[in-house]
This record gives C-alpha cells, sequence and structure tokens, in this order.
C-alpha cells in the first residue's frame, strides 16, 4: 500500500469507549470469558452504544473468533481473532483501521479478558511437546518468560554497557505511579536497591524487574469519524499504527540487543501519523519485563540503539519526569494479566480524556501505546490524540 | 541415565526426526538449502532463506559461541538441571543458533560471558532422547 493511502487514513477512525473489567487482580471468582464481558458492557456503556451497534467483534486469548460473540449474544458480520500475544489489542485497531474505512463494519468492539492468576478458564495453555518451542526450547529449562526476556536483556548488557541498575530505574518509577492508583495492585514505593535485593528469578532480572500476574479483562469500542462524531465521549482519534513480527521462539530472535518487530511497527505508525517524537506527550510501553520499555524506546526512536539505559536513569520516567511513561502503574504494578496490551489502551484514552486524578498528565493530547506479543516476538504501535 | 527425568522432552516430528535421531547417536545435525546455500536451524522441510525445497542434512562441527544466556534461579516445574542452571543460546560456527543449556562451568553471570567459546555435548536423559548441551571449549 503506498504511503499515501496510509497517511490519508490518519485520525479516520477513532476510539468512544474504553473501560475494564470492574476490578483487576486476583478474582478467583470470576472465568476468563465473565471478564471478557465485563469489559465489553462498560466499553459500551462508556460509549453510550448498545450491543446491538456492534457489527465487528475483535478478540483474542483462549476463544475462537465464534466464542466472544456468543457468549456476548452479538451476531457479528466480521471477526478477528488474531493472536500474536500481548499486543494484539494494539494491532486489531489497525484491523479496524482496515474494516472501518473498507466499509465492512462502522462500530467494532474489541475485547480481553484473562483469568491470567486464578486460570479459571484458561484451560490449552503452554506449548505442545512437538511445536517449535516444546521441541527447541522447553527441554532446556524455558519455563515462564522470565527466562527468554532474560536473554535479550544479558545480550543488551553485554553489547551496550546497560546496567542492572537502570534496568531497576524503570521498575522504581513504574511503582511511583502505581502508587498514584487507587486500583494498582502495589502501592508501597521501592528504590533501586529494593529491586537489586529482591528475590533472583533469571539473571539478569529480580523480582521486581518482573511483571505481577492477575486476572483482567478489558474493551474498546471503535468506530468511523463520521459515527464518533454522534458518541457521547470525547472522541479519542487513531492517528497511526502498525504491527510487526521478526520471529516465534526467542532462540531465532534476529538480534537479541535490537528489537527488530518494534523498529518496524513504530516506523509504521509515526509515518501514518505524521507526529513527531516531540509532539509526544504520554508513553504506555508494555513492561512484562525491566528491559521491555528500554528496547522500546530505542527500537521507537525516543533515543539512539544502547542509549535506552542512560535514558531512564534519574526516573525520567517517573511523574514529575520529563517523560511520562506507563502512568497506571504498568505491568510491573498495576496489573498484567498475560496479554496486557488493552491495559496500555485503556489507560491512554482515559488520559487523553483528562479522567486519571492524581496520576493525570496535565494537558496530554498525543499518545503512544507499544506491545510486545510473545518474547519480542511481535510488536504493534498506536498513535493516539485528542485532535485530528 | 537419570532414573526419573521429569523436565518437558521433545516429540520429533517428520521434519526433526533426523535431528533427534542425530542427538541420539551424539551427533549434531543441520540443515542446508541446495539452492541458496543457507545453513539453518530448526528443521524444516523448506529453506527459510528462500523457501526452496531442495534441502539436505550435514552434521556440524560441534563448536560456537555463548550468543546470549540467563542463569535461571526459579524455572518453574521439573528443570531439566540442578537449580540455579544455565540457559543458553549458542551461535554455531555454522551461523545458526540454537538454545540450550551450559554445563561445566558454575552457574554464576559472574564466570560467563557473551561469546565465549564452547563445544556440545551430548545428555543421554532418556531411554529415547538425548539433549544437545555445551561446554567451555
Amino acid at each position: 500500500m503506498s504511503r499515501e493511502k496510509r497517511r490519508a487514513q490518519r485520525g479516520t477512525i477513532a476510539i468512544v469507549g474504553a473501560a475494564e473489567s470492574d476490578v483487576v487482580g486476583k478474582q478467583p471468582e470470576k472465568s476468563a470469558l465473565m471478564l471478557h464481558a465485563e469489559g465489553a458492557r462498560n466499553a459500551l456503556a462508556d460509549a453510550g452504544l448498545s450491543v446491538r451497534d456492534v457489527e465487528a467483534v475483535l478478540s483474542t486469548g483462549r476463544q475462537t473468533a465464534n466464542d466472544i460473540p456468543e457468549y456476548l449474544g452479538i451476531r457479528p458480520r466480521y471477526m478477528d481473532n488474531t493472536q500474536m500475544g500481548g499486543c494484539s489489542f494494539i494491532a486489531h485497531l489497525e484491523h479496524a483501521l482496515g474494516l472501518i474505512n473498507a466499509g465492512v463494519a462502522e462500530v467494532v468492539l474489541i475485547t480481553h479478558g484473562e483469568s491470567g492468576r486464578s486460570r479459571i478458564g484458561m484451560e490449552g495453555t503452554g506449548f505442545a511437546p512437538e511445536s517449535p518451542a516444546g521441541q527447541y526450547e522447553m527441554p532446556f529449562g524455558i519455563g515462564g518468560p522470565a527466562t527468554r526476556y532474560a536473554l535479550a536483556a544479558a545480550r543488551h548488557m553485554h553489547e551496550y554497557g546497560t546496567t542492572r541498575e537502570q534496568l531497576a530505574e524503570v521498575a522504581v518509577a513504574t511503582r511511583k505511579w502505581a502508587c498514584l492508583n487507587p486500583r494498582a495492585a502495589m502501592r508501597e514505593p521501592i528504590t533501586v536497591a529494593d529491586v537489586l535485593q529482591s528475590r533472583q528469578v533469571s539473571w539478569p532480572f529480580n523480582l521486581l524487574d518482573c511483571c505481577l500476574v492477575t486476572d483482567g479483562g478489558g474493551a474498546l469500542v471503535v468506530t468511523s469519524a463520521e459515527r464518533a462524531a454522534d458518541c457521547q465521549q470525547q472522541p479519542v482519534w487513531v492517528l497511526g499504527t502498525g504491527e510487526a513480527t521478526c520471529h516465534a521462539i526467542i532462540s531465532q530472535m534476529p538480534r537479541f540487543h535490537v528489537w527488530d518487530a518494534a523498529i518496524r511497527s513504530g516506523e509504521r505508525a509515526f509515518e501514518m501519523s505524521g507526529a513527531r517524537h516531540a509532539d509526544i506527550d504520554l508513553a504506555m510501553f508494555y513492561d512484562a519485563f525491566t528491559i521491555v520499555p528500554i528496547l522500546a524506546l530505542e527500537a521507537l526512536g525516543f533515543c539512539g540503539l544502547g542509549e535506552g539505559g542512560p535514558f531512564v536513569a534519574g526516573q525520567r520516567t517517573a511523574p514529575g519526569g520529563a517523560f511520562p511513561m506507563n502512568t497506571n502503574g504498568g505491568g510491573l504494578s498495576y496489573t498484567h494479566s498475560g496479554m496486557y496490551g488493552m491495559y496500555l489502551l485503556v489507560e491512554a484514552v482515559k488520559q487523553l480524556r483528562g479522567e486519571c486524578g492524581e496520576r493525570q498528565v496535565k494537558g496530554a493530547k498525543t499518545a503512544i501505546c507499544h506491545g510486545t506479543g510473545g518474547i519480542l516476538s511481535a510488536a504493534a504501535t498506536a498513535i493516539l490524540s485528542t485532535e485530528r | 541415565m537419570p532414573e526419573d527425568y521429569k523436565a518437558p522432552l521433545p516429540r520429533p516430528t517428520p521434519e526433526s526426526r533426523p535431528f533427534w535421531d542425530g542427538c541420539k547417536q551424539h551427533e549434531l545435525r543441520l540443515q542446508r538449502c541446495r539452492d541458496c546455500g543457507e545453513a539453518y536451524f530448526y528443521p524444516r522441510n523448506v529453506c527459510p532463506g528462500c523457501l526452496s525445497a531442495n534441502v539436505e542434512w550435514f552434521r556440524a562441527s560441534g563448536h560456537g559461541k555463548v550468543h546470549t544466556f540467563s542463569v535461571v534461579y526459579a524455572g518453574g516445574r521439573n528443570p531439566p538441571l540442578e537449580l540455579p542452571f544455565v540457559l543458553a543460546v549458542i551461535e554455531l560456527d555454522e551461523g545458526v543458533r540454537v538454545m540450550s543449556n551450559l554445563v561445566g562451568v558454575p552457574a554464576d553471570p559472574e564466570q560467563i560471558r557473551c561469546d565465549m567459546p564452547v563445544v556440545v555435548e551430548f545428555a543421554d536423559v532418556t531411554e529415547q532422547v538425548t539433549l544437545p548441551r555445551f561446554r567451555p571449549a
């Protein structure tokens, strides 16, 4: 597709409803599907639209494309079950852009629900022993994601001299934002020393370098510019989107110290949006582990390759810092159900509408949301703004 | 051979069978494309460089370097080695990368360096399965 055609789609769709499940955190009384439904109900109420207005359902998780519409009582004309990991919901925004502009559907519902901690309705997770991960990685003790993200962190430290203290700065700054969010799971301030003294998990990560594991859900309602004009909420415009993949299993990552998928998704989003880096008031960067926002800052061009460690030093991303990042408290301290990308988008929408109370970034007009899928396998980026 | 090895085991598929059979014979096998010359891992029926199906197996040197690693202190249920152990991605001399475990060195990040030379060894973990591991060369 030509650049002109992409650029012409800047600001042609808007997020007009955004919400999370009633509660995020530990919810052993709720299944994954219940969390999808809570998010969908709350987002449609936020938009002032009815379930009967929904023409397309984009969702993913353990479910097929048929499951969510059935559970919610929707008979959509288009379903999308794209599963690329935690950033899938950001990619769904790009898919919604295509759908709406092609005239396939005008009101699109994107949902997420995951019982990541309580594991209710989550059967079938894990790698089959005959899959590539099952044959070539599982036998060597990869366990959870921490060991595999650690492989990228270790090479980044080797190539660029990034330090564990710089990684810890991310956890400390993110916790400061969580302290301002009444819904956050972790609200006790921490120091760099606390991170370095927390339990060892998988070098170079200690416990406080790792995200939480929680239950939660959320949803977005997305529509055309014409329809957005009639909705009750101030539209949050989608200026640019991008998605990319560079590997599936971490051992095949092309460059462990450079997030190639993020470079590609970010370039596409920035180019479509016409935005400059200086226009960005808020960064919502998926923080499954402390290395991930550092890789994102570099790949998206907020600093040079290898400069992410120094960039986050001195609490630059904390409340009051020059670069507000992960203002909900992040996957590190707010919530992380497993596929965290939805929460990046909901927080960005709420910040751009000025609804964030104590943690509100004053005058925030333009935000960037960027996520990882798999083990830095995929990336998706969206640039959102109050202005078209 | 360990009595009751509980860590996850690979289940070979048609395209990977020669690799796992090779490990059992303590031979590290890779594939190469006869059209574009690219050596590659993991086993596939097509070359990931050019999608040619004209591919062949060959015996790898077994030498390489630690490309990156982690010292795993909490690795989930049934780790393959006693905790802590070293998870590593090895860049083989043939230019491909494989995940493995680094053995014969303390599981201490101070004692391991990216790019340190290593050589393959084989661990017969069950009657059926042999895993490639690497030790300092």
